[in-house]
């Protein structure tokens, strides 16, 4: 049994320009240790279905709907003192800002403990020996001095292996790290994917890493599910979506990436115009519009995630898997 | 050899903090630029690199005269720009332009396209309203716009349009330079590509000379000629592009490649990574002798402790320049 399985996942919110259909049918399993990486671009819905996931969309204006499978238990009907004790314990999220994500008003031993209190029952001194433990496991020096630290006397780079701490305290069986680098720089990102891949290692921790620098991808997933407007529109193993992708955006995607080691003299390829609005969706594939391989039926119906070639590769995108000839002719 | 178009030296740039003296001076300074040195020839292209706080984008506001240097020259074709008086400038901001990182703070939301592309023209007295309007057209189209969108405000585009606007905004007095400030860095990667295949089409249509801010090293490389690297307001490796690439020679540049990702699994799984230990010191307390030395991997090569008490000079050597006491 996977360790989560997600189906037809729907989240809508009600605005005054419409029904924006943030995240529209998703549908994964993960299991046990996996690094899942979810990629698209921003409004592709990545970051609403991880919140999706730990039941964390307002409502109103927020209407969620499909099945969340965790650990042999579904979760999304689940009342909210029950989901609390998920959260946080089993299921832990890492968040993309550093900053905004820690309460200012309270020093990082406060955070810190607060959540062994709460789901271990521990008293407050073994909380704090065991948070400082977890400070010195993400490699942060003097883990004492900085559990009487405030957020702000800290930088972005210490701030996020604090979040990762305490993300860790429960050592929980799945984690969720949406952007967990996007906010710091180069040097400072090689050094916390390197101890997340560490503490994964460790712990058998199932990742599930939103982001959408390909780059990341490529070293830290296993498997690799590309998301456009609300919809994965392809999945698979990292390796297989990174030499053969099959579905025309994951094929913009990764040539529209400038590389270290790409040719400088001629243009990077792009696509062309830019996401639909969630508001106003065309009514077949949401890529139709930019889509260089377009064809009639793209854009009356929704394409569906099928499989192809092997179990673990699914693609939303029936020109693509016709065989070429028919490709070439159109 | 020519005049280069710009000739930057020994810029520097410090900022005041903290409590004040009786007489309402400074005791502690910033310093956010601390001694860079660079040209860029007529049609040339320089992309400044480095990682947040390293002084990268004070220093290109302090070329384009929005700050003032502490102390240092920068010459447009021989003209010493850092003691112009505000009319004296006039001239030369017509010539040199700047686009800046983010396309939705950077444009008045309360301004037609039409208004944004013709207040430029306007001031820098390029034609009667009608010449104008034209003039804006052609703007448009140059950046990949419709025309027709003219009378459209900010709001009703995407951020990737915004930053082509933006871009039409400075081509509007025909520059010679433009100062780019991290123009992709907020952009979406399909849309980050056309910005930079526009950006490198522009250069070749009006002959233009970028001076390229950016952390993203791999768009750096796309658009380029020279690449600078600096750390901690100064520069510690400047070379042509591919040198750069191929043999980087500073050991922070090295540690700066290494630690971009690649999007590739394999190249990514197998290849060794220098992972730098620490953070960026803060530049109100920078570290004695060179700046990298408490982050730096190759620190033990070096004899004695000279990184630590001495601070290494920018030595030209050829095509390249590097600041390091290795040999």
């Amino acid at each position: 049994m996977p360790l989560l399985s997600v189906k037809d996942l729907a989240v809508r919110f009600e605005t005054h320009d419409g029904i924006v259909r943030a995240v529209d049918g998703v549908s994964f399993e993960m299991e046990e240790g996996e690094t899942l990486g979810l990629v698209g671009e921003s409004g592709s819905g990545k970051s609403v279905t991880n919140l999706a996931l730990l039941g964390l969309i307002p409502s109103p204006p927020g209407v969620m709907s499909g099945v969340v499978n965790f650990d042999g238990q579904e979760i999304t009907k689940l009342p909210e003192p029950d989901l609390r004790k998920i959260r946080g314990n089993r299921i832990a999220m890492i968040f993309q800002d550093p900053m905004t994500s820690l309460n200012p008003l309270l020093t990082i031993g406060r955070q810190l403990t607060e959540v062994l209190e709460l789901h271990k029952g521990m008293g407050y001194s073994q909380a704090l020996r065991q948070s400082a433990a977890a400070l010195g496991e993400v490699g942060l020096a003097e883990p004492e001095k900085r559990l009487a630290q405030y957020p702000h006397e800290l930088s972005g780079g210490m701030r996020q292996r604090v979040m990762i701490a305490m993300g860790l305290l429960c050592e929980p069986r799945l984690l969720l790290a949406d952007e967990p680098t996007t906010a710091l720089d180069v040097t400072i990102q090689a050094q916390i994917l390197e101890l997340m891949a560490a503490v994964q290692k460790q712990h058998g921790t199932a990742i599930i890493l939103v982001t959408h620098d390909l780059g990341v991808v490529a070293g830290s997933a296993d498997r690799v599910a590309v998301m456009y407007a609300g919809r994965i529109v392809e999945e698979g193993p990292t390796q297989d979506i990174f030499n053969s992708p099959v579905h025309p955006y994951t094929k913009g995607l990764l040539s529209s990436v400038p590389r270290l080691d790409s040719d400088t003299s001629c243009e990077l390829s792009s696509i062309p115009g830019s996401p639909p609005d969630l508001a106003e969706m065309p009514p077949g594939c949401a890529f139709a519009p930019r889509c260089k391989k377009v064809q009639k039926e793209c854009l009356l119906t929704q394409p569906d995630l099928v499989s192809s070639g092997s179990p673990q590769r699914r693609h939303a995108c029936p020109i693509a898997s016709l065989p070429a000839s028919r490709e070439a002719n159109s | 050899m020519s005049q280069p178009l710009l000739k930057v030296q020994d810029l520097t740039k410090h900022f005041p903090v903290g409590p004040r003296t009786i007489l309402g001076k400074a005791e502690q300074f910033l310093r956010a630029v601390d001694g860079v040195s660079f040209q860029i020839e007529k049609g040339g292209s320089l992309g400044l690199v480095g990682e947040s706080g390293c002084g990268k984008s004070t220093c290109a506001r302090t070329i384009v005269g929005l700050h003032p240097a502490t102390s240092g020259s920068v010459r447009y074709e021989g003209v010493e720009l850092t003691s112009l008086s505000r009319q004296g400038w006039a001239p030369y901001r017509r010539k040199i332009q700047m686009i800046f990182q983010d396309p939705y703070a950077s444009l008045d939301p309360r301004q037609t396209v039409a208004q944004i592309l013709d207040e430029p023209l306007k001031l820098f007295g390029l034609g009667r309203p009608r010449e104008r309007r034209l003039r804006v057209l052609a703007l448009l189209e140059a950046v990949g716009l419709n025309p027709r969108h003219v009378q459209r405000y900010p709001h009703e585009f995407s951020g990737g349009q915004r930053q082509r606007i933006g871009i039409a905004r400075a081509l509007a007095g025909e520059p010679d330079l433009i100062v780019c400030d991290e123009p992709v860095s907020a952009l979406d990667v399909s849309i980050q590509a056309q910005i930079v295949n526009l950006l490198g089409e522009l250069r070749e249509r009006f002959d233009l000379a970028y001076l390229f801010i950016a952390h993203d090293l791999a768009v750096v490389r796309h658009l380029c000629d020279r690449i600078a690297v600096m750390y901690l307001g100064r520069l510690v490796e400047e070379a042509q592009r591919d040198e750069l690439f191929k043999n980087p020679s500073h050991p922070y540049t090295k540690a700066l490649l290494s630690a971009v990702p690649y999007p590739d699994p394999e190249v990514e799984r197998t290849r060794e990574r220098i992972v730098l230990g620490g953070d960026v010191p803060s530049p109100l307390t920078p570290p004695s002798g060179c700046p990298f030395h408490p982050r730096c991997h190759q620190v033990g090569e070096v004899s004695g402790d000279r990184c630590s008490r001495e601070v290494p000079a920018l030595v030209h050597e050829g095509q390249r320049s590097r600041a390091c006491h290795l040999d």
